[in-house]
């Protein structure tokens, strides 16, 4: 049983580590603030540089910069990091089935989800456009982004959750298969099956940005172009296909690299649902298990830095039509 | 809109249109409300039959909620939940803070402090945004346990931080300042040229132009972002495991919950209930700012 003062004798320290944060922050910039509005000519032009943009440069490379060339090099020692092996962490990793199989699986992920995910969210958004009660769709459908997938992951457990056939249903879904008198099964331990139901869980949170994001570009086609289409007599399907996915063409390739982004990196559903048992496993957990669970610090670097090389290629084209929307 | 014909300006909204929506919407929500449902039902009721019977006798009850929140709860520790939500707010808050107070400075000063790198360095940040974290866990969580060593010589000593909030809230920062940053210039850099120089031909220097002008006119954008990496934050598991694992002491919410649905399984009394309290604080953000929300991502995605 909780006793209220423990709790508070806990807690405080946390809420004044807090509090320090706050005001050490706001504190040490207003007084900076004020020193440098003081500071005149050229000379400004550095301090602002150095109070604004060297903190967060300090950072980036702290926490991302230095330490994803530390891990590059990681990959090429071996497992307590001793000695240099070349690309044999590589080369083993490879070779072993169950990363192939994590390899083949994370593929499988990066394909199927972001197309379904996108495919939805632009249905959903144009069928959703000027709908009566539109909101209230929308927030139900974009509520489960509010959702740690760690939740998500829990709350289909529960779908999922298996029983006898002749026993009473504690999932909805093994209810259904009962209902359609089919055998019912362990969804999550019915390989290759498992990872389609798995993914349901991703896309059930990611669908509704997709949509919300979609939504908003839509809603930002002038009406003129649309009306001229009408007046063309283009309605439903072919006003969607030859005026909506052309106009909102940018914002579709930006909701389909972020899932591509996001499923490569994917992580939480597989560890709180499977933890990569029954054949699901994906380079994200499996990395994540080398490093922190194996102790296996060249391999577990070795498939870190395999994420990002699929990275790489999204990251190019991004950079690439940036610059051009720049130029312009 | 009268005189046209019905439905002439919504190309979809035929009553099939409006049938499939609702069926989504109505999946998208019925895995939810199966949870809310258990959580209040009795451990009996729970293990023998499922919830959607819960409506012919009703019998509901808080047991559940007072198990996990103020009692051992399963195996939910001997003080409930409340300290790891206390922990969530304590990563949380300082992790938002920071990356979006650092990031609009920085954002500031790469749209509108001309020096020398400005464009290399904006590329830069875009192209460590695509950087997958996973690259820099293991690194990072050791230069907090060791500092960084290069032949021999300790270039930069350890940070005592290793087993408290800030190896959490640390990490969150760095990771998530390259996305700020870039949604944030999308926006400060769209502000109007003319209203920035006129204030700098008036001799207010680069702090003047900051607190008068970017930063009032950029709050709603601010917010946004602040709730998008709040909610990004809160709901984080990744980092927790690595940077708070181990010690229950410094662990956040989905870090609980996820060791709670590994061990206690199918306590559905238990794990119910205590889903239902993780994800209730980034609910009601969502909800009370949903409009900010949305229109925070739009500044970073899509271009009008």
């Amino acid at each position: 049983m909780i006793t209220w003062s423990s709790l508070f004798a806990s807690s405080w320290p946390k809420i004044a580590q807090i509090l320090t944060v706050v005001i050490i922050f706001f504190g040490f910039y207003g007084v900076a603030f004020a020193a440098g509005a003081r500071i005149k000519g050229k000379k400004q032009n550095n301090i602002a540089l150095g109070l604004f943009l060297v903190p967060a440069l300090i950072l980036v490379m702290t926490g991302l910069g230095i330490p994803a060339i530390q891990t590059l090099m990681e990959s090429f020692k071996s497992a307590d990091s001793s000695k240099w092996v070349g690309l044999a962490n590589y080369s083993n990793a490879i070779k072993d089935p169950d990363i192939r199989l994590a390899f083949a699986n994370t593929i499988a992920w990066v394909v199927i989800c972001p197309a379904i995910v996108t495919t939805l969210g632009i249905s959903l958004a144009t069928m959703l456009n000027k709908m009566k009660r539109e909101a209230v769709a929308k927030s139900l459908i974009f509520m489960p982004m509010a959702i740690s997938f760690v939740g998500g992951s829990l709350i289909w457990n529960l779908m999922y959750s298996f029983q006898e056939q002749t026993d009473p249903q504690t999932g909805l879904i093994g209810q259904f298969f009962v209902w359609l008198h089919i055998d019912v099964k362990h969804l999550l331990l019915w390989s290759p099956w498992n990872n389609l139901f798995l993914m349901v869980i991703y896309i059930w949170g990611f669908t509704g940005f997709a949509m919300v994001i979609l939504s908003a570009a839509i809603k930002g086609i002038p009406s003129e172009i649309e009306e001229a289409a009408q007046l063309d007599g283009a309605t439903g399907i072919k006003l969607f296909r030859t005026i909506t996915v052309p106009m909102v063409r940018t914002t579709i390739i930006v909701v389909l690299t972020t899932a591509m982004v996001g499923t490569l990196k994917l992580f939480d559903v597989i560890h709180t649902t499977t933890g990569g048992n029954f054949k699901t496993d994906v380079l994200s957990n499996r990395m994540f298990d080398e490093n922190f669970v194996y102790l296996n610090y060249g391999r577990g670097s070795a498939l870190a830095v395999l994420i990002f090389l699929g990275v790489i290629p999204i990251t190019y084209y991004n950079i690439r039509s940036l610059r051009l929307e720049r130029k312009h | 809109m009268a005189t046209k014909a019905p439905g002439a300006n919504r190309p979809f909204t035929s009553p099939i249109a409006s049938l499939v929506v609702t069926v989504i919407a109505v999946l998208w929500t019925v895995p939810t409300f199966g949870l809310v449902v258990t959580s209040f039902r009795k451990k009996e009721d729970i293990v023998s039959s499922g919830w959607w019977n819960a409506f012919k006798n009703p019998a509901f009850t808080f047991d559940n909620f007072r198990a996990v929140l103020f009692e051992s709860g399963g195996t939910v520790g001997e003080q409930g939940m409340i300290p790891f939500a206390v922990n969530s707010l304590a990563i949380t808050i300082p992790a938002v803070l920071l990356s979006v107070g650092f990031g609009l400075m920085a954002a500031y000063a790469l749209a509108w402090i001309p020096f020398r790198f400005s464009d290399q360095v904006f590329y830069g940040l875009f192209a460590l945004q695509g950087v997958p974290l996973q690259l820099s866990l293991l690194p990072l969580l050791t230069f907090f346990a060791t500092g960084v060593q290069l032949f021999g010589q300790t270039i930069f000593p350890q940070l005592h931080i290793v087993g408290t909030l800030a190896a959490v809230w640390l990490p969150h920062t760095m990771f998530g300042l390259p996305l700020v940053i870039y949604l944030l210039h999308n926006f400060v850099s769209a502000l109007p040229r003319e209203l920035l120089e006129a204030a700098r031909i008036d001799g207010a220097n680069h702090f003047d132009v900051f607190r008068r002008i970017i930063l009032p006119l950029s709050l709603p954008a601010v917010a946004s972002i602040a709730i998008f990496q709040f909610l990004w934050i809160w709901n984080d598991l990744l980092v927790a495991l690595v940077f708070a694992g181990g010690t229950d002491d410094v662990a956040p919410l989905t870090l609980h919950l996820a060791n709670l649905g590994g061990s206690l399984g199918s306590h559905w009394e238990n794990v119910a209930p205590a889903a239902l309290v993780s994800i209730i604080i980034p609910l009601i953000v969502f909800f009370s700012l949903q409009r900010y929300f949305v229109r925070g991502l739009l500044a970073g995605s899509v271009k009008s």
